[in-house]
């Protein structure tokens, strides 16, 4: 595992660039308006704010699922469908496939055959903890397991961007906690540039460096926080002042963010 | 799951206290249980069946006892046995009829509105139509169907063209509704992969329909052996083929009532052998992974 270094945020090339993204359902429901949003290469930004703010809607639109009212979403040079790696709030796991093969699965639906793969599964599996569950079936796993198939899975074509919905909220805290270290250590390994969706102030300034701050109805973008605090992040870092001071930084902002929707 | 079993969990078997034991007794007599009684309950129905026959005397053309329905089997087997292979030949073709067009049917509907909201309607009309009451224009409008190698019967067409009727609806339901309830999540994590169409029925929709489809299939079974029989029935006498439901017919002319039984007999037999084929057939498929067929310790 070869560790990708991460360049200091600002002097990263960009990724995509959302620009006045709007999406509006039903006529009248508008998801989200005007959002602009510079992804750039190595970020791991973190979308925060109450249910209803657009969080899911805005990574629906980057994914491609869904296609934006107004506004335009652009990737910086070429990308294909193996630059891309979602992880839902559920593990979304197929029941009948074993822990391998729901890993294989974004490279069998490129065409690759299992054999040709295999050491690709073998380390995605490798870096999630789960080398010794591959022959396992879904059911068999505890639901922090799950969800690492799930990363791994989002993980195994070594994808550019990843988008996570969420991943950890139906989780117990231990879990979480456990899933958000290794969650960093994998982005290490990998390199990946991230955009994670939550909405617990503490996940979102553990994990990222770039926290954007959403508000409801309609969904927007209210502003965007840093968190200039260095990886590889520890627990140490859980427990620190500086932590402590971009919590209160970032909920006071969200208060901001709610107030004024409410 | 053989996958955790660490030593911890092995050794726990020594730390059961009486509660537990007494559970285990009672789980113990249980298994056995589920055996011995639906034999012993069957035996002592067969007991008071010949009891009532022998102590009333009712005569054997009215209902002979089980001992007679027996005897009649055997000495009977070889025009019987003739019968129930046609029979079973009906109902299996049928069957295997009514899973390729309700599947196909599935699938086909699955893939394009259009065709589903064209000929939706037709597969309702059928499966509402009583088999009973169309069964006598069929075998009117069937011909030999000549298939190069070897010929199949008007009357056998007819009688197949019943049974799948009477069986494939459950299939065609049951398997569009499973290719539609694929987890939505999951849809959308095929499609931000690129998936193709064939690579979202083949690796989501038709594993996610297969639960409902073994389901349909159980319904199936059962019905297209009631098919077969009842358009037999329809068919009447005459003609080739002369399934076990045309010995009913004929015995019940010659009021040969113990053979009656034992073709009966022969019916249930082979309705029950299907049922447990179907069950076991979706152990075997979904025991890995589905909840219907997944047993849990409590
Ligand atoms: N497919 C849809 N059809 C109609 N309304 C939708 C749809 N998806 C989302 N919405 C609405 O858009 C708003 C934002 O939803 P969402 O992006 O899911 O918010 P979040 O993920 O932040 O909780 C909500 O009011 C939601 O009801
Ligand atoms: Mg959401």
């Amino acid at each position: 595992m070869t560790e990708a270094t991460i360049a200091k945020a600002g002097s990263r090339p960009s990724l995509l660039q959302m620009q006045g993204v709007t999406k509006v359902f039903g006529g009248d429901v508008v998801a989200l308006r005007g959002m602009d949003l510079d992804v750039r290469l190595g970020d791991f930004i973190s979308l925060l704010g109450p249910s209803g703010c657009g969080k899911s809607t805005a990574l629906r639109l980057i994914s491609g699922l869904t296609h934006p009212t107004a506004g335009r979403i652009r990737w910086d040079g070429p990308h294909g469908t193996d630059d891309l790696g979602v992880v839902f709030q559920e593990p979304t796991l197929m029941p009948w496939a074993t822990v391998e093969d729901n890993v294989f699965l974004p490279l069998r639906l490129k065409g690759k055959r299992k054999a040709e793969v295999q050491a690709a599964i073998d380390a995605a599996l490798a870096l999630v903890g789960l080398d010794a569950f591959a022959g396992a079936y879904p059911r068999e796993l505890s639901g922090g397991m799950k969800m690492r198939v799930s990363i791994a899975r989002a993980m195994v074509t070594r994808p550019k961007l990843i988008l996570m919905d969420e991943p950890f909220a139906a989780l117990d805290e231990i879990t979480r906690f456990k899933l958000n270290n290794d969650l960093l250590a994998m982005r290490q390994a990998i390199g990946c540039t991230v955009i994670f969706v939550t909405h617990s102030v503490f996940e979102s300034v553990f994990l990222s460096d770039r926290i954007v701050i959403m508000a409801a109805r309609p969904g927007r973008v209210i502003r965007e926080l840093q968190v200039d605090a260095p990886y590889p992040r520890t627990e140490e870092f859980r427990t620190s002042a500086e932590y402590a001071a971009h919590c209160r930084a970032a909920s006071d902002a969200l208060h901001e963010a709610m107030g004024d929707a409410a | 799951m053989s996958t955790m079993t660490d030593p911890a969990v092995t050794a726990a078997t020594d730390l059961r206290d009486d509660e537990e034991l007494r559970r285990a007794r009672g789980r113990r007599i249980n298994g056995i249980a589920r055996w011995v009684l639906p034999i012993a309950l069957l035996a002592l129905t067969l007991f008071w069946w010949h009891w009532v026959v022998t102590v009333n005397q009712i005569p054997h053309y009215v209902l002979p006892g089980p001992m007679l329905v027996a005897q009649t089997l055997v000495e009977d087997f070889a025009t019987l046995a003739g019968s129930w292979w046609i029979t079973i030949q009906v109902t299996f073709m049928a069957l295997f009829l009514a899973v390729t067009v309700g599947v196909g049917l599935a699938i086909l509907f699955n893939q394009s509105r259009l065709v589903e909201m064209s000929f939706f309607p037709y597969a309702v009309v059928l499966q509402v139509t009583p088999i009973i009451a169309i069964a006598p224009l069929i075998f009117i409008y069937v011909v030999d169907i000549n298939l190069g190698l070897f010929t199949i019967d008007a009357q056998l067409v007819g009688l197949l063209i019943c049974a799948w009727i009477v069986a494939f609806f459950p299939i065609l339901s049951n398997t569009t509704l499973g290719l539609n309830s694929a987890d939505h999540n999951l849809r959308d994590l095929f499609s931000i992969y690129g998936a193709t169409r064939w690579q979202k029925l083949r690796y989501l929709q038709l594993p996610s329909a297969l639960p409902y489809f073994l389901g349909g299939l159980r319904i199936a079974g059962g019905l297209s052996l009631i098919g077969a029989v009842v358009a037999e029935f329809v068919a009447g006498t005459g003609g080739v083929g002369s399934g076990l439901a045309f010995r009913i017919l004929e015995s019940s002319y010659r009021l040969q009532i113990p053979r009656m039984f034992a073709a009966l007999f022969l019916i249930v037999l082979t309705g029950v052998a299907i049922y447990l084929a179907i069950t076991w057939l979706t152990h075997v498929l979904l025991h890995k992974w589905h909840e219907s067929a997944i047993k849990r310790e409590t």
